[in-house]
């Protein structure tokens, strides 16, 4: 696997600082403020509206940029708002999507409930098989939309490959990089167009704000993303802003933490004898090792396993924990444990789901930065706990 | 109770088992769950957040409706009811709109295949004649930006709802303290609450407030699922804010109606904009269907230049977008709030150029017409010495 860049970290803590501050404070200006004084009837100094610009959200546009290798990204509110806000700059009535089968829930969502709705169609596809993207290309597709690794089981897709035929067809590609951000994958070295972030994970870090980014290369698709984003008000606010411009100076630190303790518990749960498999990109056994270290600067801090004794004793080895906390999101400092199934994959429909590799009793485990130690101490008792109390269903539930 | 206590007197913090008056401010991402495989009230702060259910709990009682959401900016918000239309569907929409919900309609739900008629809505025979079995809503502002016309909103949803359609209106600029659209009507009720319920000029934020249960659930998966609800932060300004709303625009309200009747006097000013004029064309509707006539308001000077220098010659009113705050703001519709309409529909609508709005302020009455009294004598003198 390639390293770090080390000029990360000093991007990630000077990225943002813009030397017109005027009171030379260290820590950029919090600009609460919804409006901006004119100097005269249509001359401004650059801000009008913070619905369109305001000079935080802009400190925090030029750091991901630089992190992404682009001119300043484009933030949102949500991730999920940097979504919608991107599918209704490039697709129109009549417009198709080829999109990973992987990808998040919400994005699936918008495709099904809202675009389908507006006369426009997607493509769910197995994009670790690049073929696969090819086949499902027809001539009203606009843009294809990956995430790797994906969600739940880590399932890699090559962006180079699918780059390649992205360009051949003259076709968007947007990468969903929020499990690895910036740190640990460059999409647009790897010739994708556009790269989004749900900023609310790992780049704010702390579990603070919700927000999203979108960075590209493209001049007049970021201009067009800009035009959209004051027009539907999707705009992240200042404030959250501020505080994931403090979150990010610490991001490639705390990665280089998050994938030390996520590879020392993948290596613990794969020699344990309850577990029955373990997705991680770090791991020999993991089938796409290989891709992993040639796109990926680390394997990430997202592990997914199966315990062998199945759903009922998976479900009750989460009520079990104590140290970790069960909560849907991920790429906080608190080690965050999910059951996809019931979750964050709750609304698809049960066979799709397994046709995904989600079992049922599937667990994925957002490593935080607590010691990997304590961490693998709590695992180690709620197994236990989830064994022993096999015949006394009640038991677990005053745990917590 | 009357508006000004129910103002202030509301659950802060349900639940709350340190009883705190002022609402904690829950600046999270997630919730933690209590069991595997099920989610308690929270679990993620864009479907759902502790500071943000207070505010929409008050706002939708404050606009008397069942349930209140709270958006990212009032475009946001616009965007939103927007979504509940499918291609092929209608909108109906008066001409008179601020310029960002143009532009939405121009450059964004045309895409897919929606279209908008325009109309003036003062003329309701223009509605019968241009609604159609595909027109799903209706959208109108009343006082509209920037031209202050009254829009006669029982009449606009009596013809909505013979024709099916669903009545959403802006109510942008009067706040739910002098109008309640629900009670007259309408289906839906949207505030930029950038604009008098922040009242600070400190939070961009949008406010949607029905009472039909199934459309409240069509908004509220629209919200989530395109991630647009409004931060927790902005969410504790917003609160803030709203307290004191009635202090705010019956003071800003005072100053207003000086200020239109001191231009109305002025002979250099060749019209004022304004329905607590009793000259003005909608002053007897909007006492009929509000309870005052706001802070807004333009006027015309026959002269782009000499407008322009007015804008630019008064000091308590900076020259702004937006309006609403406790600040004077000044602006020049056709080149700032509103450059995005299509110059097709501008002149369709015949927004003059040399229209200036004004949002009045807090500050004291005397200083604000003392200040547009020698920004119109210099842009006067300025003129002529020009020429």
């Amino acid at each position: 696997m390639s390293t770090y860049d080390p000029q990360d970290s000093t991007v990630a803590i000077h990225g943002g600082r813009s030397l017109d501050c005027h009171a030379n404070s260290i820590l950029f200006p919090l600009y609460q403020t919804s409006t901006f004084v004119h100097d005269a009837v249509g001359v401004d100094k650059g801000f009008s509206y913070s619905r369109v610009s305001n000079p935080t959200v802009d400190a925090l546009e030029k750091v991901i940029g630089a992190l992404e290798g682009t001119p300043p990204a484009v933030c949102f509110r949500t991730g999920m708002a940097a979504i919608t806000t991107l599918l209704l700059s490039v697709l129109k009535s009549g417009d198709h999507a080829v999109l990973s089968d992987v990808v998040y829930g919400g994005t699936m969502r918008l495709f099904r409930e809202v675009l389908d709705d507006l006369g426009i169609t997607a493509s769910f596809v197995d994009t670790s098989d690049a073929t696969n993207v090819e086949a499902a290309i027809t001539p009203a597709t606009r843009i294809i939309f990956i995430e790797t690794p994906g969600n739940p089981t880590l399932k890699l897709t090559d962006i180079e490959a699918v780059a390649r035929i992205a360009k051949r067809h003259s076709i968007l590609l947007a990468v969903d990089n929020t499990f690895l951000t910036p740190i640990l994958q460059k999409p647009l070295e790897l010739g994708a167009d556009i790269s989004v972030l749900s900023t609310t994970k790992y780049i704010d870090g702390h579990n603070a704000t919700v927000g999203g980014s979108i960075a590209t290369r493209d001049d007049k698709l970021l201009e067009r993303i800009r035009l959209i984003r004051k027009t539907i008000g999707t705009t992240q606010a200042p404030f959250e802003a501020w505080l994931t411009l403090q979150g990010i100076k610490t991001l490639p630190a705390r990665l280089r933490l998050h994938c030390e303790s996520a590879s020392v518990i993948a290596r613990w749960l794969e020699n344990h004898p309850g577990v029955e498999r373990v997705y991680y990109p770090g791991l020999d056994s993991f089938p796409q090792k290989a891709l992993a270290e040639k796109q990926q600067r680390a394997p990430g801090a997202i592990i997914a396993f199966e315990l062998k004794a199945g759903v009922e004793t998976a479900t009750r080895a989460m009520n079990s924990v104590k140290l970790c906390l069960r909560a849907e999101s991920l790429g906080g400092l608190e080690t965050l444990i999910t059951h996809p199934s019931s979750t964050t994959h709750a609304d698809l429909d049960p066979k799709l789901r397994r046709g995904l590799g989600i079992s049922d009793g599937l667990i994925r485990l957002s490593v935080g930065l607590e010691a990997p130690e304590d961490i693998i101490a709590d695992l180690e008792q709620a197994f236990a706990a989830a064994d022993s109390s096999n015949a006394s269903e009640e038991v677990t539930h005053e745990i917590r | 109770m009357k508006f000004a206590s129910r103002l202030v007197s509301f659950d802060p913090a349900p639940g709350d088992r340190f009883r705190p008056i002022s609402t904690p401010i829950y600046q999270t991402a997630t919730f933690e769950q209590q069991h595997a495989d099920s989610f308690g009230e929270y679990d993620y702060s864009r479907s759902g957040n502790p500071t943000r259910s207070v505010l929409e709990k008050h706002l939708a009682t404050l606009e008397n409706g069942t349930r209140g959401f709270c958006f990212s900016s009032g475009m946001a918000a616009i965007r939103t009811v927007t979504g509940l239309l499918r291609t092929g569907d209608e909108i109906l929409a008066d001409s008179d709109l601020y310029g960002g919900t143009c532009r939405l309609f121009s450059k964004v739900i045309d895409r897919n295949g929606i279209i908008v008629h325009y109309v003036d809505a003062r003329a309701p025979e223009q509605c019968e004649q241009q609604i159609t079995p595909r027109t799903k809503l209706v959208f109108v502002e009343s006082p509209t930006n920037p031209l202050l016309h009254v829009i006669d909103l029982r009449r606009m949803a009596a013809i909505a709802h013979a024709h099916g359609a669903l009545l959403c209106v802006d109510n942008s600029t009067m706040s739910p303290y002098l109008q309640n659209p629900l009670d007259l009507g309408a289906d839906i009720v949207l505030h930029s609450a950038t604009k008098f319920l922040c009242g600070h000029h400190d939070v961009t934020a949008g406010v949607i407030i029905v009472k039909d249960e199934a459309l409240a659930g069509q908004i509220y998966f629209l919200q989530n699922a395109e991630g647009s609800a409004l931060g927790p932060f902005d969410c504790f300004l917003l609160l803030r804010g709203i307290k004191t709303l009635k202090l705010r625009l019956d003071c800003q309200q005072r100053n207003a109606l000086a200020i239109a009747r001191f231009l109305a006097n002025r002979k250099e000013i060749k019209q004022v904009y304004y329905p607590g004029l009793n000259e003005d064309s909608g002053y007897e509707l909007q006492r009929f269907q509000a309870h005052g006539a706001g802070s807004v308001l333009s006027f015309t000077t026959g002269s782009v230049e000499v407008s322009k220098a007015i804008a630019e010659h008064a000091k308590f009113f900076h020259i702004t977008v937006s309006f609403g705050s406790v600040n004077s703001s000044i602006s020049m519709p056709g080149t700032m709030s509103h450059a995005s309409v299509p110059p097709e529909l501008q002149a369709e609508r015949r927004l003059p150029p040399d229209l200036v709005r004004i949002s009045v302020g807090i500050e004291d009455e005397e200083d604000l017409i003392a200040d547009l009294d020698q920004a119109i004598n210099l842009a006067i003198s300025s003129q002529s010495s020009q020429t």
